[in-house]
Order: structure tokens, then sequence, then C-alpha cells
């Protein structure tokens, strides 16, 4: 240690000491103090309405809980009675596949057109501002229910493509179809990603392209040499992000499916039928430890995206070149 | 395939050539197709607000047969005796409300995070980085048994009260990376002058925030103004509904007659969002950009 050695001199002040009397320890604890200041509102919601509530909710998740009697230990009975719970592994179910299908979809167009946006032509910050629309206008109600009508049977898209000789019967109907108006109002909303793929696009140093164009390289060599590896990090953020909005979606399927989840619970994803024990059935010990389990399967698939993440995530130049 | 094309970030190719028109003009037609379709929903909804009830469902066109504007009539009138401006005015209050509270809040635990060095700073700020990945269930059940016991159920106080608190970590992060962009020497310079970090904070560094925090306004605007989960778990009476519980409540009670009106209504809803984001398109995108904010 530096001080333990140093003459008894008064030591260079590190930061701002000006004042004379304002000894550093002094001076250190009045730091402390007011930064709790700062922090106080942020402390406070932080224990009130973020860690209370998870130990609480972790303790509900072993109860049996109704919400106007109190608490009453089960053990591992919610977590047990969830294998036998039909409604739930559908929900599961449903939501794997919303994820796994949506966030790729929706992550292979953003970057597609961020590809596209990405260069300097006239009217592009008009192109980028108009397929960023979607993201801000695609959480609200009133866009749900355009979507309930758009795929509604013998709505705008079963007529359309009944004009062209498929005919599916209908989607918001018909359970084998109905979770792809989801799917396609997710992937209508790729603009948020895309613009954060715009951002990254922007870092790559254009000393490798013109690099790459010198050794002779295609474009499709380029994208897979250069474009992509440097891209990799913002992929990942993309991804991870994206993973952990879609496992929570609810608003444009309940509004979808009148809040049930229907037909047949096609589009009961996993959050809607967590709010229907909760808040229609008042099984509140139930939802809380499905609130538990989506914890929890939301960190795996984080988690195993993280692990994979070191075969396809280039940091720095070395690999791209 | 033109858009799997490398982006040569050099300026535009000439312009002149005719290989280089051609370019610019089969990418304009791209750009415009794609556009053409991400917005189509949004044209349908706004024809389909003039149509009457049965035509929305039988004219596939753009173009209504009969121009129907008493659908908007209709919807000002409002769902079971309570008026759109009533539920425009519980929405707006709702959406002041979050963005006065995530704008105090959130700076100020922002300015701690990224210039006192206090004890624990490393674990508060992992803590409140690890608030961006959890899943707000986790929350939600013991949330609402605190505001069922303080008695706000029913109230604005469970969907106001918390963004007082920053519990919107996002903003919290995405000011932080702002502040620590800007130079240091500045706040340094005052605490030289002798200025505490109260005084500090609020003479330098909250002006030079007016960026982060003017993201930071809409974006809290547009996502509490299409918040729909909140507000359909607290909100049980009518007279405090806000646009879009009334929306959804429009739909149960009218059923397949009153469509004109609901889109009417779903038009009327969706202007706010809309006008912020014609104001301010360059500044939401930038936002997204440097922070990697959703929409």
């Amino acid at each position: 240690m530096a001080q333990a050695t140093a003459p008894p001199r008064p030591l260079p002040r590190p930061r701002g000491g000006a004042t004379d009397h304002a000894r550093p320890a002094r001076r250190r604890r009045s730091t402390a103090l007011s930064a709790h200041v700062f922090l106080a509102p942020w402390l406070i919601g932080m224990i009130a309405l973020t860690l209370g509530p998870m130990l609480t909710s972790l303790y509900l998740s072993f109860t049996d809980y109704g919400l106007f009697t109190s608490p009453k230990w089960v053990g591992l009975a919610n977590y047990r009675y969830m294998l036998e719970d039909d409604r739930f592994l559908a929900s599961i179910g449903v939501t794997l596949r919303y994820v796994f299908v949506g966030a790729p979809l929706k992550l292979a167009a953003a970057l597609a057109v961020a590809l596209l946006l990405n260069r300097a032509r006239r009217g592009v910050g008009l192109y980028r501002a108009a397929f960023y629309a979607p993201s801000l206008l695609g959480a609200s109600v009133s866009v749900a229910l355009v979507w309930r009508s758009l795929f509604a049977t013998d709505g705008f898209t079963d007529k359309t493509l009944g004009s062209l000789g498929i005919h599916l019967g209908g989607f918001t109907d018909n359970p084998d179809y109905a979770l792809y108006p989801l799917i396609t109002l997710t992937v209508w909303q790729f603009g948020a990603p895309m613009v954060i793929f715009l951002a990254g696009l922007k870092q790559i140093p254009r000393e490798l392209y013109e690099a790459a164009s010198l050794d002779g390289a295609g474009r499709a060599r380029t994208f897979l040499s250069i474009t992509l590896p440097m891209l990799s990090p913002v992929l990942f953020f993309n991804l991870v992000l994206e993973i952990i909005n879609s496992f929570q979606s609810f608003t444009s399927a309940f509004v979808i499916s009148n809040g049930g989840g229907g037909p047949a619970d096609s589009t009961l994803l996993y959050s809607l039928y967590l709010y229907e024990q909760a808040f229609t059935n008042f099984h509140m010990g139930y939802a809380s430890a499905m609130a538990w389990v989506l914890l929890i399967v939301i960190a795996l698939v984080t988690a195993i995206v993280f692990r994979t993440s070191r075969m396809w995530v280039h940091y720095g130049q070395e690999d791209a070149s | 395939m033109t858009t799997t094309a490398p982006p040569p970030p050099v300026p535009a190719p000439v312009a002149d050539s005719p290989a280089g028109r051609l370019r610019a003009a089969l990418w304009h037609l791209v750009c415009v197709a794609i556009g053409l379709v991400l917005l189509y929903p949004v044209l349908w909804l706004l024809t389909a607000s003039v149509k009457s009830g049965t035509e929305i469902i039988s004219n596939l066109s753009p173009v209504p047969e009969v121009f129907t504007p008493g659908n908007y009539t209709h919807a000002i009138d409002g769902v079971s005796g309570i008026s759109l401006w009533r539920m425009f005015g519980n929405s707006l209050l709702i959406s002041a409300g979050t963005v006065v509270g995530n704008v105090v809040s959130c700076s100020l635990a922002a300015y701690a995070f990224a210039r006192l060095r206090f004890r624990g700073r490393g674990l508060y700020f992992a803590l409140m980085i690890g608030t961006l990945m959890l899943p707000l269930h986790v929350v939600l059940i013991p949330q609402y048994v605190i505001f069922q016991k303080l008695g706000m159920v029913g109230t604005y106080l469970p969907l106001i009260l918390p963004k007082f608190l920053a519990t919107e970590a996002f903003f919290v992060f995405l000011i932080v990376q702002f502040i620590r962009s800007l130079p240091r020497e500045l706040d340094e310079a005052a605490i030289i002058d002798g200025c505490g970090p109260y005084r500090t904070f609020w003479h330098v560094v909250m002006p030079l925030l007016k960026p982060a925090l003017v993201t930071t306004t809409i974006f809290s605007f547009i996502w509490s103004w299409n918040d729909f989960l909140p507000q359909l778990m607290y909100l049980a009476d009518p007279d405090t509904y806000t646009l879009q519980l009334g929306l959804r409540m429009f739909v149960d009670q009218s059923g397949s007659a009153a469509f004109g009106p609901m889109f009417a209504m779903s038009v009327l809803t969706l202007v706010p969002v809309v006008l912020f984001f014609l104001a301010f398109q360059r500044l939401l995108v930038e936002g997204v950009q440097t922070s990697g904010l959703k929409g």
C-alpha cells in the first residue's frame, strides 16, 4: 500500500480537494451520505417493490393463497400440480413456439432491413423512421384489435389467401393457425432491433471492407466473413433481449383471444395463463409458482445463449480478417 | 439479393452512371414496398374507422363504399356512460405522473451510480442491472397484495407511485450511460468552486442531461400510454378507466355491430403516440441506437 510507506506529509488529494478543512475521510463519509440521498427513491423501490416481493413470491409459491385468506403452506404441491395441469403444459408449448419462431424471424427481418438501410442515400432517414413506427404502435390494444380483424375468418388475410387458392380455414378461430397472427404481430415490430443493428453496422471499420474487396471477396463472402462476425455482439444483445421480452408477451394475446387464450388454448401464452390463475381464479400461490418457473426458464435459456455465444460471438477484430 | 449486400459506407454510388441510377431506383423500390407492407395495417385501421360495421368485414378495398364519419361521434360518446374525454384524461394523468416520476427518480439514482463513490456501489449497480432482466411476473402478485393492503387498488397510485421509486431500470441505465459520456471535469470544477453534490447535480449535471431526459420522457409517455396489464389489474371502476381499458370494454359490450366506432376509438387512442412519434422520430431512433432501448 502506498499510504503505508508514504512520508507523513499531506497526500495529494485525488480530486477536487480545494477546501483545506475537508479531510478525505470526512469527505468520503459525506459523499456516501449524499449518494444514499440520491439513491433513496431507488433503494426504497428496490427493497419494497423488487427484493421484498421476490422473496414473498417465492414464499407464496409454496402456499395455497387466495388473496382473501391467509397463505397456507403446501410445500411443493403447486409445483407438482403443474405436471398434471394440461393448460399449464399447453401454455408452455404455445410460449416456446411463440418465442422460438417469433424471435428469430423478427431478428432476421431486422438484420436484413438494417443492411438495406445502412447506406447513405436520400430518404434513408425517412425509411428508418417509418420502419421503426410499428415498434411503438404494436404494444397497444388498438393494433391488437386491428390484427384480430385482419386475421379473422373471412377477414383480410383469409380472403386474400383464399383468392390465391389457399384455404386454411381462418386464423383466429382455427387452433392450428391461431398463433401465427401473434407471431406476425411481433415480427411486424422488427424496427427496434433494426435500429440497434444499424448502430452496430456503423461501428464496423471501413478498412475491413476495403481489404476484403482487394482480396476479391464477393458479397456473400464479405457478409459471412466480415459483417456477421463483427455484428455478432449486437446480434447476441438483440437475441437475449428479444427472448426475455417474448417470454413475457401479454397484451396482444389477451386482446386477440379475448382474454381466454383460445381457440382450444392455442394462443394461451404463459403470462396469459398466469394472469388468469392469479386474478381470475385467485390461485395466487399457484401463479407465484408459475412466475418462478418462468424466471428459471428465462434464466436457463439466457444462460444457454450466453454459453453458446462463445462459439459465435466475436469481440475484437482478429476473427474478422 | 440486394438485402444481403455488404454495406459499403462509402458515399452513394455516383448517381450519374446508369448502373448506379438503376441500383438506386431498385433500392427505393424495395424500401417503398417494405414500407407499404408495414404501414398497411395502419392504413387499414384508418379506413376501417370510417367504414360501416358490415363493410369492414366485407370490403377488402381500403376505399370505403359508405363514408361513415359518424363512427367518431359514436366513439367520443364513450362506453357505458363514460365519455372518451374522461378516459383520455385518465390516461393522460397516468402518463404524466409516470413521466415526472421516471425523470426525477431515475436521474437522481443515475447520478449517484455514475459519479459518486461509495461503499456498496458495485452491488447496487448489479442489482439495478439485474432488474432489467427480471420478468415482471415474479413481483406482480406480491406488489398487488401490497397495494391491496394499503387500500390503493382502484386508484392510480399503484400505477404512478412505483415510477417515483426508479423501478424502471431501463431509464436509470440510459441516464447512467449518458452521464458517463459527459466530461467529468465539469462537475469536478463545480466541486472545487464549493458546490456540494446536490448543487452540482442540479446546476451542472441536470441541464446537461436534457437529451437523455427527453428520451426518457418520450419512452415513458408512450410506454405508459400503451400499457395494459397493470391497468387491467389495478383499475376496476369504469370511472377510472383509461383509453386502453375502455377500448377493450367497448369490444366486450358492443360486439361486431360496433366495429366502426371501435376502430374510430382505436385511431383516437393512437393519436398521442403518433404525435409524439412525428415530433420526436429523429430523437427516438437515436435514443434507441445509443441505449439499446426497445420500442
